[in-house]
């Protein structure tokens, strides 16, 4: 190329500068190409030793070392399924409140209110969680619960808060910014025509949201849930804090469970035993690996959608 | 029949309107609780000792948190030395040379994965290359996973950022016979100061109330970061420890704790908002 053959000391500082600030943008891919490394290297002694059995027996006996994640694994996925469903149709019909329902004046204000809620740190959500949600869902809502839908199944065991319930509606308002945001950008940008036409034969604005708005912008809506589900796979503090830390695998919602990063944050520090730390970081790249594909999908369907909302 | 039938449209309708009102209104009020909540029982925390003591044992009371409150802003401080540079120059990279090649599409679509991946995993990598060859858990190692978290959020601001300032500003420079670098940093970079900064504060916002990653690397301690190279002493993840314990003393402390950080990731986020704002109508 030009730059190597000309010698003028201006053209040399720039093939410096460029190489410089490529090899900050190299950085980025060596250190994703080492996360991957690294953590199987750390972890190989349990992949060898438990082979697939880690994923689904649910033994985590570290005083013989014996470790399979099912109830962690499980956990990190009920919890993250109570999140999407709350979280989703929210979001959605939050969206569809400031978009459709209030005059743009007030509903910058609130939509900044509620994208506030993505900057509250998650440990603070745990402190909330622990000390004042838990409590609440133990004296008001969980009660209420059991009265309601008999003292069985999902809403079986003692009302004591800390559980998976309280973790996956902890997790729902942590995502529900991020999802409210997306489908409110989604909602506004199906043209004013189409929904004009719709209300023009006469229907209902939740008519026209369900049959025009939400049909238009679906591929934006399931980016949404993508975005929401990779952050709440991969929360730590505030699950930690109120899921309650217990390897047994229970039907009832309400009871004490425990999720990968849960695991991860409350036994690491007490882990000095080879086998038993390798068992942990093999966990954290079980985890690694699934946000991994989720964040894959996620980016490869977005880019189809813009190309899709792109050309018209 | 008709009628009845426009009747439960329109009931139908209002209905779903209601509950579109009230599911806005319960996220502001669980945001309302959430920050009542840590601002009561954090003021509760506060006296002078909190603020410049080091903490006591449990069981005594009084005592502060001022060696956290130091480790935070040490730690804050030496990740951001570290990330922000390296964010740069990627960025850079990714708007004035890399563009639409290969190589820079391939660095952008891992940084937004890297932007994605739980902190909790940074934490383990760190550990796993700082933490365990050393013997002990350090403070350096905590400052570098936090760095790494900022990386892809300053590159892609920063990129972002660049993007939006006008060729013909390139152009001219480079038509003077100004190199490539001086151009970049003399013209662009003060085209886009405001941007830049905002993504600097955006990045500090993201980790200065990150907890997972430290509790693999910085861990905690009961002393003054004095030696980086040590266990250092953070709010995070005192307010972790402190939370779990059952003494009533130290999950008082544990709110105070709680308190500054909400403040202080809420000013931050509040500001880069204000600047964002200036920037688009200014």
């Amino acid at each position: 190329m030009a730059l190597f053959q000309e010698t003028s000391t201006q053209n040399r500082s720039d093939t410096v500068f460029k190489i410089i600030t490529m090899s900050g943008a190299a950085l980025i891919l060596l250190l994703m190409a080492a996360l991957f490394i690294q953590l199987f290297d750390s972890s190989w002694l349990s992949i060898r030793r438990f082979g697939l059995s880690f994923i689904y027996t649910n033994v985590w006996d570290p005083i013989r070392h014996i470790f399979g994640a099912a109830s962690s694994i499980y956990g990190t996925l009920i919890s993250t399924a109570i999140a999407m469903c709350i979280a989703l149709p929210l979001g959605i019909l939050i969206a569809m409140f400031l978009v459709e329902l209030i005059p743009p004046a007030i509903s910058k204000w609130i939509g900044a209110a509620i994208e506030l809620l993505a900057a509250v740190p998650s440990i603070i959500y745990g402190m909330w969680g622990l000390f004042v949600f838990a409590p609440f869902m133990a004296a008001y809502v969980q009660p209420f619960m059991k009265h309601l839908f008999g003292d069985i199944g999902l809403f079986s065991g003692p009302p004591i808060g800390i559980g998976m319930l309280t973790a996956g509606i902890i997790l729902a308002f942590m995502i529900l910014p991020f999802i409210t945001a997306v489908v409110r950008d989604v909602f506004a940008m199906v043209p004013a025509v189409v929904k004009e036409s719709a209300h023009g034969m006469g229907s209902t604005l939740w008519e026209v949201t369900r049959q025009v708005t939400i049909r238009y912008g679906f591929q934006g809506i399931i980016g949404a849930a993508f975005l929401g589900l990779s952050r709440a796979i991969g929360e730590t503090m505030a699950v930690t804090f109120v899921i309650g830390n217990s390897h047994r695998i229970s039907t009832s919602l309400f009871a004490p469970a425990n999720s990968i990063t849960a695991t991860l944050a409350n036994e690491f520090s007490e882990a000095s035993e080879p086998m038993y730390l390798s068992a942990l970081i093999e966990l954290g790249l079980l985890l690694f690996l699934l946000t991994f594909l989720i964040q894959v999908l996620a980016q490869f369907w977005l880019k189809r959608v813009k190309k899709s909302m792109g050309v018209q | 029949m008709r009628e009845k039938s426009l009747f439960w449209r329109e009931l139908k309708n209002r209905l779903v309107a209601g509950l579109s009102g009230f599911s806005a209104l319960l996220g502001l009020f669980v945001l309302g609780w959430i920050l009542y909540t840590v601002f009561l029982r954090g003021f509760m925390a506060f006296n002078l000792s909190f603020f410049t003591e080091l903490p006591h044992p449990p069981g005594m009371s009084g005592g502060g948190l001022a060696n956290a409150m130091l480790g935070t802003v040490l730690l804050t401080i030496l990740a951001t030395v570290i990330g922000v540079p390296i964010g740069l120059l990627a960025g850079v990279f990714l708007s004035e040379f890399g563009q639409h090649s290969k190589f820079a599409h391939t660095v952008r679509f891992f940084s937004n994965i890297l932007m994605g991946t739980p902190s909790i995993i940074i934490g383990i990598f760190v550990y796993t290359f700082l933490v365990v060859p050393v013997g002990h858990f350090s403070g350096y190692s905590g400052a570098v996973a936090l760095a790494i978290m900022m990386l892809p959020v300053v590159a892609r601001t920063t990129e972002d950022m660049l993007q939006m300032v006008p060729n013909a500003l390139r152009e001219s420079a480079l038509a003077l016979g100004t190199p490539r670098w001086k151009t970049t940093v003399n013209v662009v970079f003060r085209g886009a100061k405001t941007g830049l900064i905002t993504g600097v504060l955006l990045a500090v916002a993201r980790v200065s109330g990150e907890t997972a990653p430290l509790l693999f690397t910085a861990l905690n301690s009961p002393y003054w970061p004095t030696n980086l190279a040590n266990s250092t002493a953070n709010l995070t993840v005192t307010i972790f420890n402190y939370a779990m314990s059952p003494y009533e003393d130290w999950q008082q402390m544990a709110w105070g704790a709680s308190l500054l950080i909400t403040f202080g990731v809420l000013t931050v986020t509040l500001l880069t908002r204000f600047v964002l704002k200036e920037r688009k109508t200014g």
